[in-house]
């Protein structure tokens, strides 16, 4: 029932958006799934006041689970103030009267992003909820989804090692840039959401809850905290994150904070230079602050 | 002599069924299609054994069970009745009582299957090499220089050009896609190995190499081998012993040798005399 | 040193909101004493459109839906989007009994399978007849002449007392000499919920016959003509296409007598296809079904003809498209097909980067090789 929490805030919704059943099959699923790591769980996915494709599905996850004393960060490739980021944390902000956001990833009790995962390294009391467009990492191999089932359930993934194999035959590379598959507690491969490949190692004994949500594909999969999280790749051919160096071999530095261990954004300028910046938005906030403290000190 | 495979009173019916069925088909009725409920008895109560090293033909025309008998051991059809047990090294596995986990290890690992029809044992859409690297890695193999290796090894084993290793099959002449997929059969060097029709269709210069393969293979590795077969010339070649199939049941068996000598059913002594 | 501030996208979201608000309200630049579009119109003279996004969003609503298709400036797929996103936040009061569309009020009704039925073919308000020549005389339609229309053609109707209500379903009549297959005894079965359960395949009809129902039309039509043009092998024949107004029955809440609460609009068609054989009796006809709110008969049609196709892929194992039941209907939702599509507009430089960073590493190697 749209039960009121506070009838003197005159809102058509529940606190949250969602129904409070709603809430709860929710909940039920995210338990199943963090005792199942990696596992997807189906769920009746609401349909939300945005797109399919938007968010649906991590919004979904952080309205379940948002309470009184949240503070909810909400980021769209590493930063706050892009379109979709903006879009998310105002509905949140309008459905969940009373809860704090903030930009500071060390802040944060809940952040829900698209596409990357914080360079702050995050704790115990954090969750990360990530929205995910394919939740299958067997899909290119596959497009049924009941063969699919059987695959995960008998941890069958030779197809996709097919795959890998392949690509270095071909390229002398695995090409798998974003979605790289890890594989979960030893047993279940998920698709990690469109993650570059230099977010995928923070999955590995994460100190902090990791949730994925599919609102159109109508699943709920998580890696617990300190879970064994890894990349497949064969045995001597091992994982690889991007490459930031020049031509000269140097790592490149943030143009803004100069920090030279944070994923970066490329940009061409008019004058056709091309420069780099931290893509993460609040850490490059933080580091330039940091340098300039310590600048004046 | 170690024993690797025994199968008692395996059964196979298409179709509901009806308790005439049995009596109504087989060699003396000439049909496996029972008259009165319109079932085929495909196979009925074939038992033999199957010892380590050695290579038992099957021998038959069209729609005499041989290759029935096969599919249900691999799995890819699900018997009416019958028992099947492999003897692995330290392990006895009871086949029909498997569940589809186990039956697909065992199949990973422990059989190698060649069709007739290189469109139902390889992957078209991934090269030949591919083809090789998916069964080593479904056997766990997790090193892609070694997975190269015994990739480009295997295909040179079976005389398959290198420098078609990363070819798709879709491209390669009937007896090259039988190769391929014989040397992704033996690339988990497995103890039982299943042939069904492999050199039917295929040129006769052709079918004297892969026969040659076979044999050079048998002697290296010692794999039992079921070798599914209408061809008495195959038989003759391979098979120590044979079993002749008749609309679904066994109407002889022994020494191919001696089957070939001194035929006692009278349809085997037809099939003996009419080879060319 | 310059850098790129990736800033203000709160300022543009709030930019794009007044820029379409804009669009819907120029008219009053050009015309002075432009009106706003009322929802009584969008109903009434559009009421095929109101149909349509009703059946989309799923929920029997048509002032809500003349409502979305008037702050989405009309374009369907965003209505039904607003319509449907509403009913999910709606609390389940109960449920009602099954439907029985044989007490449908009928507006329309005829069968492609026999020259005349009991009750008679009635064509009621259709196009199908109608030449599609542009009416040119309704570009300066006066009001005088709109106004007069209907109550002139009222007082020369005759409705006479005896006809009917309701039909009886001409499938009774093929089900009664033998010719289709016998219900089920069980009809308490429980209607699977496609709003609270995910789809697992492989699915009930239930689930099948719920997902079409708000599928949106254009995806479900192109599948269906898939199956007709070749990609498959109904080869159907209506048996009836009804349109009309079926009562709510509601449990009265003390009791528990059921009352009649309201009507809503509901198209219904019935599909015969070829005969096939059954196990242990004679051979008899197959029925596809499909219904759905509003007045849409392309899409009961489209849903008949592929919930026959989709209980043969059931049965036999689907042989094309359209009668494979994961195919058909992961795709045929505009919500979830409308919002990916859109997605790409979304921002995807991260992952555009990490392509960048795969192909100049795979660039090196080859000019390394």
């Amino acid at each position: 029932m749209n039960a009121q929490l506070n009838p003197a805030v005159k809102t058509a919704y529940n606190f949250g958006f969602l129904d409070e059943y709603a809430k709860k099959e929710i909940r039920r699923v995210t338990l199943k799934a963090i005792c199942i790591p990696g596992y997807q769980v189906p769920y009746a996915s609401r349909e939300m006041p945005m797109g399919r494709g938007f968010g649906t599905g991590g919004l979904q996850l952080s309205l379940a689970l948002i309470g009184q004393q949240e503070q909810v960060k909400v980021i769209d490739q590493g930063s706050d103030d892009s379109v979709n980021a903006v879009n998310l944390r105002q509905f949140i902000e309008m459905t969940c009267p009373g809860i704090d956001t903030t930009t500071r990833t060390q802040d944060a009790t809940l952040i829900q992003s698209r596409h990357r995962i914080p360079e702050q390294p995050l704790t115990e009391q954090q969750i990360l909820v990530l929205q995910v467009p394919y939740p299958d990492p067997l899909v290119i191999v596959e497009p049924s989804e009941d063969k699919r089932k059987v695959m995960h359930g008998e941890a069958d993934y030779s197809r996709l090692l097919v795959k890998l194999y392949e690509d270095i035959v071909q390229f002398n590379e695995i090409t798998i840039s974003h979605r790289y598959p890890t594989k979960i507690n030893q047993h279940y491969v998920i698709d990690p959401s469109p993650i570059p490949r230099w977010d995928v190692p923070k999955l590995h004994q994460s100190k902090a809850l990791i949730l994925f949500g599919a609102g159109r594909e109508k699943k709920i999969y998580a890696v617990p905290p300190f879970t064994h999280a890894e990349p497949l790749a064969f045995e001597d051919q091992p994982f690889r994150v991007e490459n930031f160096d020049d031509a000269s071999g140097q790592r490149r530095a943030c143009v803004r904070c100069g920090c030279q261990d944070s994923f970066l954004d490329e940009f061409t300028q008019e004058t056709g230079q091309k420069i780099y910046q931290c893509s993460d938005s609040d850490w490059c906030e933080q580091q330039l602050a940091r340098r300039s403290e310590s600048g004046n000190s | 002599m170690k024993k690797v495979l025994s199968v008692r009173n395996l059964s196979k019916t298409y179709g509901t069924g009806c308790p005439l069925c049995i009596a109504s088909t087989g060699p003396e009725a000439e049909t496996n299609v029972c008259p009165h409920c319109g079932s085929v008895v495909a196979i009925h109560d074939v038992s033999f054994d199957l010892y380590e090293g050695e290579i038992l033909g099957i021998m038959g025309e069209s729609g005499s069970g041989k290759s029935t008998i096969v599919k249900n051991l691999y799995f890819d059809q699900i018997p009416k009745s019958g028992q099947a047990t492999f003897y692995d090294t330290d392990q006895t596995h009871p086949l029909f009582e498997l569940n589809s986990a186990q039956q697909r290890w065992l199949k990973n690992h422990r059989f190698g299957m060649v069709y007739q029809n290189p469109h139902l044992g390889l992957n078209f859409n991934i090269s030949a090499g591919g083809n090789i690297a998916e069964r080593l890695l479904m056997s766990d193999l997790m090193h892609y220089g070694e997975i190269r290796q015994r990739v480009k090894t295997l295909l040179a084993r079976t005389e398959v050009l290198l420098s078609r290793v990363d070819e798709l099959p879709r491209n390669f002449s009937g007896g090259m896609q039988q190769r391929v997929q014989i040397a992704k059969a033996l690339a988990t060097q497995p103890p039982l190995l299943f042939l069904d029709e492999v050199t039917t269709g295929l040129d006769l210069s052709v079918q004297a190499r892969i026969l040659d393969l076979i044999m050079e293979i048998q002697q290296e590795l010692n794999t039992a081998m079921i070798v599914v077969t209408h061809d008495l010339g195959v038989i003759r070649l391979l098979a120590g012993r044979t079993l002749v199939m008749k609309y679904g049941r066994i109407i002889e068996t022994g020494l191919t040798d001696q089957i070939l000598e001194d035929p006692q059913h009278a349809y085997t002594q037809r099939l003996v005399a009419s080879a060319l | 040193m310059s850098y790129v501030p990736i800033k203000g996208g709160g300022q543009a979201i709030a930019g794009a909101a007044a820029v379409t608000e804009f669009l819907r309200t120029e008219q009053a630049l050009h015309q002075p004493n432009a009106q706003a579009l009322d929802l009584q119109t969008i109903q009434f003279q559009l009421r095929h459109l109101v149909d349509r996004v009703i059946s989309e969003g799923g929920v029997y609503h048509p002032e809500l839906a003349a409502l979305s298709i008037k702050q989405s400036l009309g374009d369907t797929l965003e209505a039904a989007f607003s319509l449907r996103a509403w009913r999910s936040t709606r609390p389940r009061l109960c449920a009602t009994p099954a439907l029985d569309t044989s007490k449908m009020r009928v507006i329309r009704r005829i069968s492609a399978a026999f020259k005349d039925i009991p009750g008679g073919q009635m064509l009621g308000a259709t196009p199908d007849y109608a030449l599609r020549l542009l009416r040119m005389e309704l570009i300066n339609e006066s009001d005088a002449t709109f106004q007069h229309y209907a109550k002139e053609w009222l007082k020369q109707s005759n409705p006479t007392a005896t006809t009917p209500m309701s039909f009886p379903k001409v499938i009774s009549a093929l089900r009664a000499d033998g010719l289709l297959p016998a219900l089920e005894a069980d009809r308490t079965a429980q209607a699977f919920d496609i709003t609270r359960e995910p789809l697992i395949f492989p699915v009930s009809r239930s689930a099948t016959l719920a997902t079409m129902a708000r599928a949106e039309t254009g995806s479900l039509l192109a599948l269906a003509y898939s199956n007709m043009r070749g990609y498959g092998d109904v080869h159907p024949t209506v048996a009836e296409l009804r349109v009309g107004y079926v009562p709510i029955m509601l449990p009265h809440a003390v009791t528990g007598e059921l009352i009649e609460a309201g009507e809503v609009l509901v198209t219904e068609c019935e599909v015969i296809a070829m005969y096939e054989a059954q196990s242990d009796a004679k051979p008899v006809f197959t029925l596809g079904y499909g219904a759905c709110l509003g007045h849409n008969e392309v899409k009961a049609i489209s849903m008949a003809i592929l919930d026959r196709a989709l209980q043969k892929g059931k049965k036999d194992g689907p042989t094309n498209p359209s009668e494979d039941a994961e195919f058909v209907l992961l795709h045929i939702d505009g919500v979830d097909s409308m919002g990916f599509a859109s997605h790409y507009k979304m921002p995807h430089y991260v992952t555009f980067q990490s392509d960048l960073d795969r192909l100049r590493t795979a660039q090196q190697q080859e000019a390394c090789t």
